[in-house]
């Protein structure tokens, strides 16, 4: 679960960590009162989405008035953000980020991860702040430090002076510098992230180090333990989709090919996209209804994959393990009953109880194509939707 | 012959009194399975389908010599549970549960390095030689021993690959599910190695997914170390960076973990490479023939 850089930087602010000073507006007026509260003579008004790369795209605007503030403001809230980290659709403007601006002497890079190499937390810093860090570690792989963390132990000065020396560091700063990592540390562990990144982590004209920007990702299997961070979500950012899915359990992810899927199990939800497109189709959407599907869910999982207007034919993909073959038939002939289905549907049932399930298919005297096995399932739902 | 586990294997489900553990268990149980005990810490000295219910995983090593425990408790106390298999001596856990939280495993992983023991799983359909001993959540009914070794990260395409070499007659030696988590017990180097050294293993299928590079370690191993046909298949070539595609392990990040660059380390290695999971077992016969 992504957080807005506001909320990312108000739990860095209650750890300890040092960030510039904003407020977080959501109309023309609050951003005028909070650059007004904020004063100064430099504001930087900041779109909040859950996108990166937001300044090349126009969501970061310079102001030197607070009626600039207000119309920067004005022009952001309510539009949609495209940036090269969304689709093409973007994600809407609901909130700015009001800041101070800042004196900037030297620009940066810190992230957080769990390495799944290493298996443990790393730090990753450089001096090449401000850019894109996959950029940097392609040409210039010596730019960036990185030290793992020994979970017993916890992060060690020696690997907060290695990174900090790394980039470029030395006295005052580089002890700011070991006391922000070790707090961002309590911060990721107390708080179960799985990312933070700081890009750009500055030394402005005092010396001070601060984070002026602030990524976190919260790591979704533990958010049951963390709800006061869970009731920072927005779901606006998320896909529309891809948040009712979820609402009933079920696993999707939205694509923008014309044939939908539905399948039990992740790895042959990811299989039987990378068949329809073997089989020269495009997927819709990659669905897993999971192991324990009931035919309600069958049900609630048709209905979301029928309101995506661009599906032309619809494949159901169950190799039945711990959830029957004839329970899946079942939820398929409720879901095309109920809700009205006018586009081809292949199955394809395999495993336990597959005869009984094929068998209640046939008698349905509902259209819905019978596959012998994968193969035979992609290309007769290419040829539908090719139809 | 297999690896791992085997019908002299004496196992102790963890979590036995709850829905899946009971539910499972029945099924593994049928199967033939030698399950011996339950574990749930406070219901010690009760009986559960027909078991006997400990406290603790150490009193069920001590009263029934258990070596094996699978275990269902719920994601928030899965950690512990594993750690405590470990502490009681137990040789081989496997851990189905799913949503364990990763800075979770990652001190588990840290934990373990105390023991000997091995870990497989979470987030994973478990470990069954056929006719022997199923341990985990797969369907039984669909295997056959046999010849094949099957590792995978993903559950219902390790079924795929067992039902294809259940229907073309080449049976399996011993199939674990790896679990589909970004931190997790054994990889599939450690299986290769075990599969290698297995008599009864004459082949060995290999199901990967996007999302890190244990494939390409595993391609690199293969090259250096496996004399066996390896046949494999990486789903996802079609998944969207950035996504995480229903595992929490199966994430393109930072350009790293596509399909591709894991298709072309195996190819590079020497395995035979299949880019429709219908294929795995007309693949390894192919091989074998």
């Amino acid at each position: 679960m992504n957080l807005h850089e506001y909320q990312a930087k108000s739990l860095f602010d209650r750890y300890g960590i040092p960030v510039s000073r904003g407020l977080v507006a959501a109309t023309p007026a609050e951003a005028r009162q909070a650059a007004e509260t904020l004063g100064g003579a430099v504001w930087v008004v900041k779109a909040q989405v859950h996108a990166g790369g937001r300044g090349k795209a126009g969501g970061v605007k310079l102001a030197r008035s607070p009626e600039e503030v207000a119309a920067a403001a004005e022009a952001m809230l309510g539009q949609r953000l495209v940036t090269k980290q969304t689709d093409a659709e973007g994600l809407p403007i609901s909130q700015v980020f009001v800041e101070m601006g800042s004196d900037i002497a030297r620009e940066l890079y810190l992230s957080i991860v769990v390495d799944r190499g290493a298996e443990r937390i790393t730090f990753m810093g450089s001096a090449a702040g401000g850019m894109d860090i996959e950029e940097v570690a392609a040409a210039t792989p010596e730019k960036i430090f990185t030290v793992t963390v020994n979970p017993g132990a916890g992060l060690q000065p020696y690997q907060t002076r290695k990174l900090g020396f790394g980039m470029g560091l030395s006295g005052a700063q580089l002890r700011q510098f070991g006391d922000i990592c070790t707090r961002l540390y309590r911060l990721f562990d107390e708080c179960d992230l799985s990312l933070v990144e700081i890009n750009p982590l500055i030394v402005d004209a005092e010396g001070a180090v601060v984070a002026l920007d602030a990524k976190i990702n919260v790591e979704a299997n533990a958010l049951f333990r963390q709800p006061e961070l869970l009731k920072l979500r927005d779901i606006t950012q998320e896909d529309e989709m891809e948040s009712r899915a979820a609402e009933h359990d079920l696993n999707y992810v939205s694509l923008d090919g014309n044939i939908a899927c539905m399948v039990n199990g992740a790895g042959l939800a990811m299989a039987t996209m990378d068949l329809i497109q073997l089989h020269g189709g495009t997927p819709a959407n990659f669905l897993d209804v999971g192991g324990g599907a009931t035919p309600e869910r069958v049900a609630e999982a048709f209905k979301l994959i029928l309101s995506n207007p661009a599906v032309k034919a619809i494949l159901v993909n169950i190799f039945g393990g711990i959830v029957r073959c004839d329970l899946i038939a079942e939820g398929i002939i409720q879901a095309v009953r109920e809700v009205n289905v006018s586009v081809p549907v292949v199955a394809r049932l395999e495993g336990t109880n597959v005869e009984k399930g094929r068998s209640l298919l046939a008698d349905s005297g509902l259209a819905i194509v019978a596959a012998d096995d994968l193969t035979d399932a992609a290309r007769k739902v290419v040829a539908a939707a090719a139809a | 012959m297999s690896i791992l586990v085997n019908k002299a294997s004496r196992v102790v489900c963890q979590g036995l009194t709850g829905r899946q553990g009971s539910f499972h268990t029945e099924h593994c149980i049928e199967y033939g399975t030698q399950v011996v005990a339950g574990v749930t810490p406070g219901r010690g000295g009760e009986t559960h389908l027909g078991l006997p219910v400990f406290n603790s995983t150490h009193d069920a090593v001590r009263n029934e010599g258990v070596t094996v425990s699978m275990i269902y408790v719920p994601a928030a106390f899965a950690a512990d549970a594993i750690l405590e298999a470990a502490d009681a001596g137990i040789e081989i856990i496997v851990c189905i549960t799913e949503g364990i939280p990763v800075l979770d495993m990652v001190r588990v992983k840290a934990g373990l390095q105390d023991y000997t023991c091995r870990l497989i799983g979470p987030n994973c359909p478990g470990i069954i030689t056929p006719g022997e001993a199923k341990i985990g959540i797969m369907p039984g009914f669909i295997h056959q021993p046999g010849r094949i070794g099957v590792i995978s990260r993903s559950g219902t395409l390790t079924y795929e690959a067992v039902y294809q070499t259940t229907t073309n007659g080449l049976g399996q030696s011993t199939c674990v599910g790896i679990g589909g988590d970004p931190v997790r017990g054994m990889d599939f180097i450690d299986c290769l190695e075990l599969f290698e050294q297995d008599p009864a293993t004459e082949g060995i299928i290999m199901v990967g997914e996007i999302g890190g590079t244990d494939e390409e370690q595993a391609a690199r191993y293969i090259k250096d170390h496996v004399s066996k046909p390896v046949v494999s298949y990486i789903a996802g070539v079609t998944a969207p960076p950035g996504k995480r595609m229903g595992h929490a392990g199966a994430i393109i990040s930072g350009g790293e973990g596509t399909a591709d660059a894991k298709f072309a380390a195996l190819e590079s290695a020497g395995v035979r490479t299949v880019r429709s999971p219908a294929e795995l077992g007309s693949a390894m016969l192919d091989l074998l023939a």
